[in-house]
């Protein structure tokens, strides 16, 4: 039986790139009066089990995939944590 | 001019797009399920519709990107092929690298569906070479991620090659530099998030976008003769 390994990706959009769901949850937050809030943006988290037991050969296949299909790298920032 | 339309789950536009094309060349273009691994013979255009492909799940077009039938598409497009992607199929192009940058969320955070002004900036392709250059055309909108990011290094090459092809005159949705669509590198492949295709009968919204069609079967046409 193949080990299994749980990995979190967190996509999230670049700096300087306008998030208008984040603006949206700002203005949210302030008429709930939390003022204060200087920024607000949303990403992403995508969790992925893998049968893999190699943590670097996983982490190269993941990153195979982020430039696939994951995250658009025109806009978008991509990490990786293993759980 | 034979022309296929691709068909998702999820796409909405696909009985339009056909319509204005059968319109414009007198024939029913080919309904191509995205499963398809392989396009019909002879195909001169392949036109990717509107509408919520896999229901907008992870990117708009993300999915429909990775899907067999555009494999072919993007073969298709190598081998010099004419394609059209109008809303979700401009998002689908984008997605799957055949035309550059990225289309967000709009900025104004509200789905926007209207009728918007555009100017026609190159009449430089099979897509466009029926307008005149400047000209003033009405085509609707109706999408939510329609905000055209292009950062300054891509900007100036779309500038300076003439690949801007319809530019908002009141920008709807936030897109850099009022982007509306824009051409590949060989001018033969256009993505722009409004709809020429709804706007072919005097009845419902104008007749604007039957030129896109007409100039399609004008260029591609004679193409197919010239082949012969």
């Amino acid at each position: 039986m193949g080990a299994r390994m749980k990995a979190r990706v967190e996509v999230t959009l670049k700096a300087g790139v306008l998030d208008p769901q984040g603006e949206a949850i700002r203005h949210a937050l302030g008429s709930l009066g939390f003022d204060g809030v200087e920024d607000v943006r949303v990403g992403k988290v995508i969790e992925l089990e893998l049968e893999m037991q190699d943590r670097n050969k996983a982490r190269a296949e993941l990153e195979r995939m982020r430039e696939k299909l994951l995250a658009n790298t025109v806009i978008e920032d991509y990490r990786v944590e293993f759980l | 001019m034979r022309a296929g339309v691709l068909v998702f789950p999820g796409s909405n536009c696909d009985r339009d797009l056909a319509v204005a094309l059968e319109r414009a060349t007198g024939a029913r273009p080919a309904l191509i399920w995205h499963k398809e691994t392989s396009l019909p013979e002879g195909l001169d255009l392949v036109a990717i519709p509107g509408g919520f492909s896999f229901g907008d799940h992870l990117r708009c077009g993300a999915i429909a990107a990775r899907s067999p039938v555009m494999r072919a598409v993007v073969d298709f497009a190598a081998a010099g092929g004419h394609v059209l992607g109008i809303c979700n199929g401009f998002q689908i192009l984008i997605e799957a690298g055949l035309l550059p940058g990225a289309l967000m969320r709009n900025a104004g955070l509200k789905f926007v569906c209207r009728r918007v002004p555009l100017r026609v900036e190159t009449t430089e392709s099979a897509f466009t070479r029926r307008y005149h250059q400047g000209e003033r055309v009405e085509f609707p909108v109706a999408h939510h991620d329609g905000n055209y990011v292009a950062g300054p290094e891509l900007r100036a090459a779309l500038e300076g090659e003439g690949r801007i092809a319809f530019r908002y005159l009141d920008n709807p949705n936030g897109s850099a530099g009022d982007i509306a669509g824009v051409l590949s590198r060989n001018r033969r492949i256009l993505g722009l998030m409004p709809h020429p295709e709804r706007a072919v009968d005097p009845a419902i919204g104008g007749t604007d976008g039957a030129r896109l069609f007409s100039g399609l079967v004008e260029a591609l046409g004679s193409e197919t003769l010239e082949r012969a």
